[in-house]
């Protein structure tokens, strides 16, 4: 599986990633990253509600969730092997 | 103070100001003001606590007023002279980005920095002074808001911020800066050219239409071309965001050093919350618990304010004699407001929970769980925090609808809300049930506490028809979008806590020592009067009769057989009864006498005036009688002398009460909250509608 096409919603339980690029054309994403979802930031994937949806993650020891839909906007490298 | 919501700014500000502090509102919003005041070296400081905003971009009614605040143009209220940023230690990375925005307004600055103790917990060591340089040289004051630890260093620093340089730092992204003061054609005022920044990057809208106006005849053109020459193709906020972030990772490296999460209970509880299956079970075990509470808890509290209300009662007229006073006194305002105050214990205990849950940072762990269910009605994850602040009162949830940025799905939400089992609507099931349910086991569970959790899911599951019918019909529309800080998990602030619900308690006691006693006056004159000499007369035929005919305590029985009597009859003719009687056919069919009628009528300006109205109504045929309301509706007859209430008539009243709008106070806020009366009426008539339906198909068809 090539890491190119990572995105957010395909990182799994536990694992790091650090954003690399952002689709920003629709008003909810632009929210995230006013929130701190840019390019640079390392997330970790901390968990989901029941079904997968929302997401939360952790974004420098803080707590964030968003849906799957629009954590397809944000693009990923993998880092490491999860905590 | 400016501060990240949920940053400890709340409490920081109610440590600052302790009870002097008033609220009031925003000139023709309905957001809060909150104003304390604060004395430090004979110096008087007026402390204004904003809206918790992340960035200096709107994205909800209560950041633009925050906004607005900040940059001075909110009419009524000045500029300021100096902030204090709240910002939060366990969170550095989000707070400085704001922080960064408030530093180049170049208004005399103050950091407090909160939660320090979490920090350290967390791992974190944060080296202030280098902060502080990072930061232009502000000065950044660590407290601990619980524990008042740090507090009087604050206050020295906030009473000398005026005597302060203002922050000096490099803008983070200088082209947005020169690009404002091309604008502005040069004038360099600080926070104006913020103000212009902001136009820059968010575009005209309501609040800086007149900044757009006052620039210029070609203003527009002008912003138009600045906004293509700056952004590109590139969405602004997206841009400002990437920049500003930058700067606050470098600082972030300088400043701060993130060591081993110290484990302990609280980490663990978050973790195991965190799965899906244990948070969502835990979430309906938490709403349980609060319903059992809710009913079996407050029952000794309630049964002394009861018994003392009808003794207090009973002595007021052998004080004051049988006459229009004395009964005024009594029946009017003793047992018509009394019937509401015993219910104070079950209020408090509800809004108890819901502030502790609201405060622990349980309600936005509630929303993300909820989200998806939400979605599947055409809702989103944050109209949870609405609905679930309607069980304590809908105003307050439907003005927290404002954290919905989608109007639609707003719509939709407080149309809803109003369903949600309000406190106001919890004294009448309380009583309906203490009266007419067994108070027996089922299982672990008690009857009673089961109906009411019952009624309360009813309602829910109304709410969340109607959302969903408006949104696939007249609310039709995208789905909405969603993206939710969730807090780390705290215990909450006891005395934070207290005042929150002290004040909530002021706003009850206010209702039922305003509104309802004014209620309980008129409708205890409505029924008063007219007096019938007719009934008089027979009644004392009757007594006369009666004292022949019998001896001791059959002759006690008769008595008060004839007073009853005669009580209903002069009820009946009274002016209340016969708006009652009016009305009484459209009623019939759900099994309602005219009492009943007249009850429900009372009340709908507030729901709680119901109980007044029916204690006002079965008191005032009662004289010498001490006996409580329950038992009083338990022996009310009709005509024919069927009782009036029987199991489907209760039923059909329960849901009658769970559907009704019956609330003055809603309908103002919702009129508000939507800007227009439309959806106030819709609102209105439609629960009206299926409330009456609902009371009609229960009592006929069980």
């Amino acid at each position: 599986m090539s890491t190119n096409g990572t995105t957010l919603e395909g990182l799994g339980h536990g694992q790091r990633g650090v954003i690399r690029a952002v689709d920003a054309q629709c008003p909810q994403v632009q929210r995230l990253m006013t929130l701190g979802l840019v390019e640079g930031a390392e997330v970790v994937v901390a968990g989901s509600a029941i079904g997968g949806d929302p997401l939360e993650l952790r974004l420098f020891g803080r707590g964030i969730s968003l849906r799957r839909e629009q954590a397809r906007h944000f693009s990923v490298t993998p880092v490491g092997s999860g905590d | 103070m400016v501060g990240n919501p949920n940053s400890g700014k709340s409490t920081l500000f109610n440590r600052l100001t302790g009870l002097r502090q008033r609220v009031g509102n925003y000139p023709g919003v309905t957001v809060e003001r909150h104003v304390g005041v604060l004395d430090v070296d004979g110096r008087r400081i007026e402390l204004v606590d904003l809206p918790g905003t992340h960035a200096l971009s709107a994205h909800s009614a209560e950041e633009l007023i925050a906004i607005d605040v900040i940059l001075g143009r909110m009419p009524g209220t000045a500029a300021p002279d100096g902030i204090v940023a709240v910002l939060d230690a366990t969170n550095l990375y989000q707070g400085l980005y704001l922080v960064q925005q408030l530093l180049e307004l170049s208004v005399p600055l103050v950091v407090a920095l909160t939660m320090t103790d979490a920090a350290a917990t967390a791992g974190i060591t944060i080296d202030i002074d280098r902060l502080s340089a990072r930061l232009g040289g502000v000065p950044v004051v660590p407290v601990v808001a619980t524990t008042g630890r740090g507090i009087d260093t604050l206050r020295i620093a906030i009473a000398a911020i005026d005597k302060s340089e203002p922050p000096l730092i490099e803008p983070a992204w200088p082209a947005l800066r020169d690009a404002a003061t091309r604008l502005l054609d040069g004038t360099a005022e600080p926070a104006q050219r913020v103000a212009v920044e902001r136009l820059l990057i968010d575009g005209p809208n309501a609040s800086n239409q007149a900044l757009l106006d006052g620039l210029g005849a070609d203003a527009t053109t002008r912003l138009r071309r600045a906004q293509d020459e700056l952004f590109g193709l590139d969405p602004p906020l997206a841009a400002e965001a990437r920049a500003r972030y930058a700067w606050v990772r470098a600082v972030l490296a300088d400043v701060q050093a993130h060591g081993a999460r110290l484990a302990g209970w609280r980490t663990r509880v978050t973790d195991f919350v965190n799965r899906p299956l244990p948070g969502t079970l835990g979430l309906f075990l938490v709403m349980a618990i609060v319903f059992q509470a809710v009913f079996a808890w407050a029952t000794p509290m309630m049964d002394l304010i009861d018994d003392s209300a009808a003794a207090l009662g009973g002595r007021a007229i052998g004080l004051l004699g049988d006459n229009a006073f004395g009964s005024l006194v009594a029946d009017g305002v003793i047992a018509g407001v009394g019937s509401v105050i015993v219910f104070l214990p079950q209020i408090l205990i509800l809004f108890l929970f819901i502030i502790l849950l609201e405060d622990s940072g349980y309600l936005a762990r509630a929303a993300y769980l909820m989200d998806r269910a939400m979605r599947s009605v055409g809702l989103s994850g944050q109209s949870i925090i609405p609905m679930i602040s309607s069980f304590a009162c809908a105003v307050p949830g439907i003005m927290a609808t404002r954290v919905i940025p989608n109007r639609r799905d707003r719509i939709a939400t407080i149309l809803a809300a109003p369903f949600m089992t309000c406190s106001a609507r919890l004294p009448v099931y309380a009583l309906l049930i203490a009266a007419f349910v067994p108070d027996e086991s089922v299982g672990l569970l008690n009857l009673q506490g089961l109906v009411l959790f019952g009624l309360y899911l009813f309602g829910i599951v109304m709410g969340v028809i109607t959302a969903f019918v408006m949104r696939q019909t007249a609310l039709r529309g995208p789905k909405p979008p969603f993206a939710l800080m969730l807090p780390e998990f705290r215990t909450p602030n006891l005395r934070t806590v207290m005042i929150q619900l002290l004040g909530r308690v002021r706003v009850f006691l206010r209702r039922a020592g305003t509104v309802i006693f004014v209620v309980a006056v008129v409708i205890w004159a409505l029924a008063y009067f007219p007096r019938s000499a007719l009934v008089a007369a027979e009644r004392d035929t009757a007594m006369a009769e009666a004292a022949m005919m019998f001896a001791g305590e059959e002759l006690a029985a008769a008595e008060a057989d004839i007073d009853n009597r005669a009580a209903a009859r002069q009820l009946e003719q009274s002016f209340l009864g016969r708006a009652g009687k009016a009305v009484e056919p459209v009623f019939r069919p759900l099994g309602w006498d005219w009492r009943v009628s007249s009850a429900v009528i009372a009340g709908f300006p507030a729901r709680e005036v119901v109980i007044a109205v029916l204690g006002t109504v079965y008191a005032v045929g009662d004289e010498a009688d001490e006996s409580t309301l329950t038992e009083r509706l338990r022996n009310s007859r009709h005509a024919d002398g069927s009782p009036v209430f029987t199991l489907p008539m209760v039923i059909g009243l329960l849901i009658f009460y769970a559907c009704c709008l019956q609330c003055a106070a809603t309908l103002a806020v919702i009129r508000r909250e939507t800007n227009t009366w439309r959806w106030p009426v819709f609102a209105w008539t439609y629960m009206t509608v299926i409330g009456y339906t609902g009371a009609l198909l229960a009592n006929q068809l069980l």
